[in-house]
């Protein structure tokens, strides 16, 4: 954790979105953060924006609103990149929605003969594993940049990330799948004659016994023989699962990949940014900025919470001597929403500082709050001109 | 079916009877803190309930502002209706006890108690049993944390009574929260005889029972509006018992478009007139300037208020969804600085109120 230690407090420098997006280095855009934040909608503007400012684009979502996915054409969950009408200029915008069983039939099929292929996607566990497995969402996501990537037909991939408590979780999911695939109890399983000695057998083969025999009786024999079954035959098919995760996320760490974590001025989505920010510093991935999205502006900013509440209670106890009632209502009505803007602005304002203080190198770009939901291109060409400083 | 906050009659809550309630809802929406404030609103006629947390985040800890819960039961907090600013009745205060579900150790413990396991359980902990039995079948780890919550609103007291009052659950959110109750169906693939399967069919019963009901958590906002609809008609395929609809973070409509209209229209004088008299204008006597100091001002506050009316606008469709869904609904208002301790018996207060408890 970075942190001022002269005590003046950073101003958080500006993040300057279009440079990063006009940048022809940039070839892959993270945009992460917790659940909720608007992570989907910052993916989905800053992916027109660059296609609008003539990059080839390919913009993957995991779980967009539906209004949202349908301003971008995305009817279907075919898993493939379909072409966004309506954008202007020379670029292109390409929009999918990741299907994490799909994407996995495909890993499936690209390692496996046909007929060993359809015996994993026909195992039990295995449909179990592609459709539900906590952590498979994850693993799915970065499975399918990947693979964008090295099909070399865009150069800009931006990346929403799936809704999760955590922004962690995208970055640890798919070690955790790898790690179980690779685990102690799975290695037992499936080849107790490659561990340890002559020694060590007796003592396994009884541990084996009794785990077997538990296993066995929680989980039903069938279960078990469907989970050694898929991962052997896995693990003859590409060397690890584990592997395969570190392959993934060391594309994370190339150069031309750019992190954005995006937040709300919230405490507890900023405390996610945090643990992000940090994170990423750990594992020496390059961080471009904070994302800072619904942030309330006022064009009053003269006029204090405490004098507009003040002003509308006048107004609403005594009211006043030449305006109508009528009117005297209406102006305690625009003076209450005021006092509330100006309290919302104020603890946003805290709540931001405070994450400043702490992480004053980080890059910030506000976005002003929008009234509604965004759900068609102008919403997200709004968005994009907001990122860049447009009030 | 909204009732008006402040309502203040004592009118019989809409749950008589339920013993165990779940409370879901989408991310964000205030979960947690709405499952909180309900614990405190059916604890505060004398009665005892226990607060279930099952995914590991110690977010009741953090709700109430104590260190993290063991995983064990223990008294949270004590409740009265004075407290939740309702009139006192006959009954003394209640009591809140919350429960923080640890996966591994829940699980360990079952084995035990079926398996007499001793010394090899921790065995099986160390090669990584735990997480792998988790993982490989998750249901396994929802049988054990739904037949936790079950088995503690039906546990009974020396006296024979009922231990708690009311159990409420802090669960998994609206896109999961149909797979974690169905636990019958999540381990169908299991093993079809021992203590799971059995298990299993009990919580089963349990669960579909009148003494359960499943509420979620929602904002007037489109996506966590068209989870909560999704999120309902799962439950009801899935045969599990809807309860009702919380709409958190709801902030009192100020003014609405026609108001706006009217400011921007014919009662732009009159308004400016009103804010300069308000004492906005500066100290002069002069209307001229009074009327010139106000102008920066007109702009600004009208462009908020057009904001505020689209917003109510937009939350009055949300309202319209959620309403066809025909569930008794409560009301929660938006605390401006967020929810403490206070916010949180507020909440509980607004809950009896309407009805909920």
């Amino acid at each position: 954790m970075s942190s001022s230690t002269n005590g003046v407090r950073g101003t958080g420098s500006r993040l300057a979105v279009d440079a990063l997006i006009d940048d022809p280095k940039t070839r892959i855009i993270v945009c992460c953060g917790s659940g909720g934040v608007g992570k989907t909608t910052t993916a989905a503007a800053i992916g027109l924006r660059a296609a609008e400012r003539g990059r080839k684009v390919v913009v993957l979502t995991i779980d967009p609103a539906r209004r949202l996915a349908q301003s971008m054409g995305l009817t279907e969950l075919d898993n493939t990149p379909r072409v966004v009408k309506g954008v202007t200029g020379d670029g292109e915008l390409q929009a999918m929605m990741l299907d994490m069983k799909r994407t996995f039939d495909e890993v499936v099929l690209a390692h496996a003969e046909p007929e060993r292929a359809r015996a994993i996607m026909e195992n039990p566990f295995y449909q179990s594993l592609s459709a539900g497995f906590a952590g498979t969402q994850e693993y799915m996501a970065m499975e399918k940049l990947g693979q964008l990537r090295a099909a070399e037909e865009w150069d800009l991939i931006v990346v929403d990330t799936p809704p999760s408590r955590s922004a962690l979780d995208f970055l640890d999911a798919p070690n955790r799948l790898g790690s179980f695939l690779d685990g102690r109890v799975i290695r037992i399983l499936t080849a107790p004659a490659k561990v340890g000695g002559r020694s060590a057998m007796r003592f396994l083969n009884a541990g084996m016994g009794l785990l077997t025999g538990t296993l066995g009786k929680i989980f039903g024999a069938q279960l078990l023989t469907d989970v050694q079954t898929f991962v052997s035959a896995m693990d003859s098919m590409f060397g690890g699962f584990r592997e395969r995760a570190d392959r993934t996320y060391q594309l994370l760490k190339a150069p031309g990949t750019a992190f954005l974590v995006v937040a709300a001025p919230e405490r507890d989505a900023l405390r996610e940014a945090a643990y992000f920010v940090d994170r990423l510093a750990a594992d020496r991935m390059p961080l471009a900025g904070l994302v800072l999205n619904r942030v309330h502006g006022s064009g009053a900013p003269q006029l204090t919470a405490e004098r507009a509440l003040a002003a509308a209670e006048a107004l609403e106890e005594n009211g006043s001597e030449h305006s109508s009632p009528e009117a005297e209502l209406l102006a305690a009505g625009l003076l209450r929403l005021h006092a509330e803007r100006m309290q919302i602005m104020g603890r946003e304002r805290r709540t931001r500082d405070r994450f400043v203080s702490v992480y004053p190198d980080v890059p910030i770009v506000e976005v002003p709050a929008l009234p509604g939901d965004v759900h068609d291109l102008d919403g997200l060409r709004a968005i994009g001109d907001r990122l860049n400083g447009a009030a | 079916m909204a009732r008006t906050p402040g309502q203040a009659a004592r009118r019989d809550p809409d749950w008589e009877g339920v013993r165990l309630h779940v409370v879901s809802g989408k991310g964000g929406t205030g979960k947690t803190t709405l499952a909180a404030a309900l614990a405190l609103a059916l604890a505060a006629d004398g009665g005892r309930v226990l607060l279930i947390e099952v995914e590991g985040r110690q977010g009741i800890a953090e709700q109430f502002g104590i260190a993290a819960l063991p995983y064990e039961e223990r008294r949270i907090a004590s409740v009265s209706r004075t407290q939740l600013g309702l009139p006192a009745g006959e009954d003394g205060p209640g009591e809140v006890l919350a429960l923080a579900i640890d996966t591994e150790q829940a699980l360990l413990e079952y084995l035990e108690m079926f398996y007499k396991l001793g010394r090899a359980g921790k065995a099986l902990q160390k090669v990584g049993f735990v997480d792998f039995a988790t993982t490989i079948a998750p249901g396994v780890r929802d049988v054990l944390l739904t037949g936790k919550a079950c088995e503690a609103a039906r546990r009974k007291g020396p006296d024979g009574r009922r231990r708690y009052d009311a159990v409420v659950m802090d669960a998994p959110p609206t896109g999961r929260i149909t797979r974690f109750l169905n636990v019958n169906s999540e381990v169908a693939g299991l093993a079809r005889i021992g203590p799971i399967h059995t298990q299993a069919q009990a919580v089963m019963r349990v669960l579909r029972s009148p003494e359960t009901a499943v509420h979620l958590v929602t904002l007037l906002e489109e996506m966590p509006v068209q989870e909560t609809v999704d999120g309902i008609a799962e439950l009801h395929e899935a045969k599990l018992p809807v309860g009702g609809v919380m709409v958190n973070m709801v902030r009192p409509p100020v003014l609405d478009a026609a108001a706006v209209a009217a400011v921007d229209g014919d009662h732009r004088e009159d308004v400016a007139l009103a804010l300069g008299e308000a004492g906005l204008g500066g100290r002069s006597r002069k209307a001229e300037t009074v009327r010139a100091a106000v102008e920066p001002l007109l702009d600004p506050l009208l462009e908020q208020a057009r904001e505020h009316a689209e917003r109510v606008e937009l939350e009055r469709e949300q309202r319209a969804d959620l309403q066809q869904l025909r569930l008794p609904t409560y009301e929660l208002p938006l605390l401006g600085e967020g929810v403490d301790l206070g916010g949180l018996y507020r909440l509980a207060g607004e809950l009896k109120r309407q009805g909920a408890a």
